[in-house]
């Protein structure tokens, strides 16, 4: 049976699933209410001299009939006074002494670092989280992601809090950089004992084109907020995998960023996450979500023979490389299970209009199922990514997997092009129709013109 | 089974025949609209007689934009919200849906059409605007989908058109003639009302047109000539005892329903002669009205019978049985009806012979005869130079059954197009002939 329990630079937690600091983890109800379904720790809302919010403050992006794909909001941090979340710390920990509580902490002044330190401590947190992320309402006063983008200015509160923290201290990074390694090697050499990423992405969600005023809408007037969500997934991953493999950053993650269910929490680990920390699936479904996220991974593991989270931890990071140690002399091509499909014809036209006209049709109006022209075939997986059947089209394939030639080894051999005519150019020969064949071809009856 | 009780109330009749397709929320149909693939040359377009773009409509529900939706399905069937409803879509649009091949349930197109047609026809949002006038007056004889639909197109291409109609309503059987539970006659009013104001054509109501004398006064007054007239009452079954009280032909039994509601007399038991669709409603709708039994009766095999199979399907949920492979021969009763005498037949190289000595006497109270309608030749043949074959169809001048593509008949003056040209089909059918009926009229006038 699988073994969930994680220890992230000290901090253990029974499972490596965390509530993220946000709405969810806003009060010791909220995070008893998360501990007693199954979550193993909690990120508490941020804690710093109270705010006061706006009304309305989230704004979502939905695809077709899927709501909250993306997610934006423009809350701040607590707005709650510091007693009664120190008092609810206490509580909350007393009851789940196992369950990992880590207060995330967001002040200004040396003096008030060190104060807000003790007073978590001593209120029973396993943890600090140091919100240098949030990147709306708080970094115009200097904090949050201001502080996130200064690498410097990142490294001089860290260093302060070390000066009394005895907890083990995460950083929590913001995306919104252009290399994320910066603030995380800041952060390492500031002494901190672990990172977390990402915070939200700054964005604006949505315009209101009746009001023409962006979303979340507060009396007629709107402001950036903070993107996160199933669709910010990809790009936390890509951040999660440039800090794992840094050699100078060399510190756990804590990974964060549209995880919803079992399989993203595997994808964050496989790119060296240790835990997972989750916001907007819960606020979109509830702390119930965990009862799918639990055995999903402890299927996986066991099916796999993981008995624990390390046993996969990074394991897909040997497999990121460069773009020029790819190989070259790799070659699929599509296929397409003509028992399966349903000829909506979707991969012929997203071939034919979007990629490179390896598509054919039938002449036989009456059979609608495409077949693929191999030769003009460059692998891309286009149409097998909009095929709307399971399993319909397949990439196969056709090299004969005893070559092998990166681009970094023909940069080596000279074997490049190198005038914009270049013989070598890699698509010299490839079938391209004339342009006029455009208009030539057949069109659907529907269509104008 | 279903069983239903005799209506007594509007409520009551309202619930035996509750919408078959009832109008989807805004919620049913954005959550529908999601699902529709977006294929490419998809088949639900080329399944549909008008050759509606039901992919882009759809794509407009979900984005927003149902005005555009509602103009995209105008834009190629002007009885776009009657068709949403009445539309066979089992056998069209959505039996073409690609989802049915891996046995996920077809989009709803039907519902999401009559969902679109029906906002911007409350809304009374005008979404046409009529071709600059050309100073052409043309006739249309008939407001049902045929000749509502012509003079929509002809309105776009700006010609004057004058409808003549022999009823009190437009949308021909569209009120007078298809299940209450396809469509109301609100629904079909309202959109005949949408369409009339916003193209301004005019309908004459009551106002048929019968003799030489009409059409001459028609042919000196127009420049063309545009013949919408459908088909005509039930055909004679052929048989001893027809005239009995009691028979009646399903049409007529569908359009005084669809007047008198609960106040329509059914009987106890009924026998529906005949399998087509026609029969099928009168069937489900004998059912509705609370028939103890309601008996189909029809002379060959199941698989033979004109009605498509879901209109069978529904006629047996709502109660009815059905007699296979026997012939009516005489209507038995003194007065009114009491019985249907069969003979059973059997099917040999596809042709149907009776067996000897088989008759049998099927009790009951009133007999639907859904034996086909007749066609109008009483006034056709009064049209010089337009040539009709043997079964009353409107010929064109190589002598072809319909008239040509442009549907012009041997009468260059005279177009025709609907039921009195293809024999009696659907609305969607009508609607696509006439629009370009309307073109070929353009065609003729600007010669």
């Amino acid at each position: 049976m699988a073994d969930l329990r994680t220890n992230l630079a000290g901090i253990k937690s029974p499972n490596p699933f965390w509530l993220a600091s946000a709405p969810p983890t806003n009060s010791g109800y909220q995070i008893m209410k998360a501990f007693d379904a199954g979550w193993g720790g909690a990120v508490w809302k941020t804690l710093g001299v109270p705010v006061v919010n706006v009304s309305s403050r989230y704004g979502s992006v939905n695809y077709r009939d899927k709501r909250m794909v993306g997610f934006n909001n423009i809350e701040l941090i607590t707005d709650r006074p510091l007693r009664d979340n120190l008092r609810e710390i206490s509580e909350v920990k007393k009851r789940f002494p196992d369950n990992a509580v880590i207060a995330s902490l967001m002040v200004e002044t040396r003096e008030e670092w060190h104060n807000i330190i003790r007073d978590v401590e001593n209120a029973g947190a396993d943890g600090i989280e140091l919100n240098f992320g949030c990147p709306h309402g708080m970094c115009e006063r200097g904090m949050g992601s201001a502080v996130g983008q200064e690498p410097k200015v990142l490294q001089t509160i860290v260093e302060w809090v070390k000066e009394v923290a005895k907890v083990p201290v995460i950083t929590k990074l913001t995306p919104n950089i252009s290399d994320i390694t910066r603030p995380a090697r800041a952060a390492r050499a500031g002494g901190s004992d672990a990172i977390s990423l990402i915070n939200t992405i700054q964005s604006i969600v949505g315009v209101d084109i009746d009001q023409f005023v962006p979303y979340p809408i507060v009396d007629g007037k709107s402001t950036n907020g903070g993107y996160c969500g199933p669709a910010v997934k990809p790009i936390a991953l890509n951040m999660v995998k440039n800090c794992a493999q840094h050699p100078e950053v060399n510190l756990p993650i804590s990974g964060i960023g549209g995880v919803e269910n079992w399989r993203d929490a595997v994808e964050f680990i496989l790119l060296g996450a240790t835990t997972v920390q989750v916001c907007t699936a819960v606020m979109h479904f509830g702390f119930g979500i965990i009862r799918e996220i639990l055995p999903g991974i402890e299927r996986y593991m066991d099916e796999k023979g993981f008995k624990t989270i390390e046993d996969f931890r990074g394991k897909a990071l040997p497999n990121i490389k460069h773009w020029e140690d790819l190989n070259l002399k790799y070659k699929v091509t599509a296929s397409i299970n003509e028992s399966k499909c349903i000829g909506c014809q979707l991969c012929y036209t997203a071939c034919e209009d979007g990629a490179h006209q390896a598509i054919a049709l039938s002449t036989d109006p009456a059979n609608r199922i495409p077949s693929i022209i191999d030769e003009n075939c460059v692998g891309c997986n286009l149409c097998s990514l909009v095929c709307p059947v399971e399993d319909c089209i397949t990439m196969e394939r056709r090299d004969d997997a005893k070559q092998h030639l990166t681009w970094g080894e023909r940069t080596a051999a000279g074997n490049i092009p190198k005038g914009f005519n270049d013989e070598l150019a890699g698509g010299l020969h490839h079938w391209v129709p004339e342009p006029m064949e455009a208009l030539a071809k057949k069109k659907p009856r529907h269509y104008k013109g | 089974m279903a069983e239903y009780k005799r209506p007594t109330s509007e409520q009551e009749f309202a619930k035996n025949f509750s919408p078959k397709k009832p109008l989807m929320s805004d919620t049913e149909a954005y959550y529908e609209s999601s699902r529709c693939l977006y294929c490419y040359d998809a088949p639900c377009i080329n399944a549909c007689p008008t050759g509606i773009d039901i992919p882009t409509f759809i794509r407009q529900i979900n984005n927003d934009n149902k005005d555009g939706a509602a103009k995209t399905i105008y834009e190629s069937n002007w009885f776009g919200h009657a068709c949403g409803n009445v539309c066979p879509t089992e056998e069209l649009c959505e039996g073409a849906c690609v989802y049915n091949n891996s046995d996920v349930k077809p989009i709803e197109i039907g519902r999401l059409q009559a969902h679109a047609t029906d906002k911007v026809i409350r809304s009374k949002k005008r979404l046409f605007i009529t071709g600059k006038p050309t100073g052409k007056k043309v006739a249309v004889i008939g407001a049902g989908p045929a000749g509502v639909s012509c003079a929509c197109e002809l309105r776009m291409l700006g010609h004057d058109v004058d409808i003549y109609e022999a009823k009190a309503k437009p949308s021909g059987l569209c009120v007078y003639g298809v299940a209450p539970y396809k469509l109301t006659n609100e629904e079909a009013l309202d959109e005949m009302t949408y369409l009339q104001e916003q193209f301004g054509f005019n309908v004459h109501y009551n106002k048929p047109v019968t003799g030489r004398a009409d059409l001459d006064r028609l042919e000196k007054e127009y420049d063309a000539i545009f013949i919408g007239i459908g088909l005509g009452g039930t055909s004679k079954l052929g048989v001893p005892g027809e005239d009995k009280r009691g028979v009646i032909g399903a049409l007529e039994f569908v359009e005084e329903l669809r007047n008198k509601h609960q106040s329509t007399l059914v009987g106890s038991k009924v026998i529906v002669l005949g399998g087509g669709n026609t029969a099928m409603d009168a069937a489900s709708e004998s059912c509705r009205m609370g028939a103890e039994s309601v008996i189909i009766a029809y002379r060959r095999g199941p698989e033979e019978m004109g009605a498509y199979s879901f209109e069978f399907d529904l006629a047996k949920k709502s109660g009815s049985k059905a007699l296979f492979n026997v012939t009516p021969v005489e209507v038995m009763g003194n007065g009114s009806v009491t019985g249907v005498k069969f003979i059973r037949n059997k099917t040999a190289y596809g042709k149907i012979e009776a067996i000897p000595g088989s008759e049998f006497v099927e009790e009951c109270d009133m007999v639907l005869l859904g034996t086909g309608q007749g066609k109008q030749v009483e006034l056709l043949e009064q049209i010089s130079g337009v040539k009709l074959d043997q079964k009353g169809r409107i010929l064109d001048n190589r002598g072809r059954i319909v008239v040509n593509e442009h549907y012009q008949t041997s009468n260059p003056k005279y177009f025709a197009a609907g039921d009195a040209v293809n024999g009696g089909v659907e609305v969607v059918n009508a609607a696509a002939e006439a629009k370009k009926a309307a073109h070929g009229i353009d065609g003729f006038l600007k010669k």
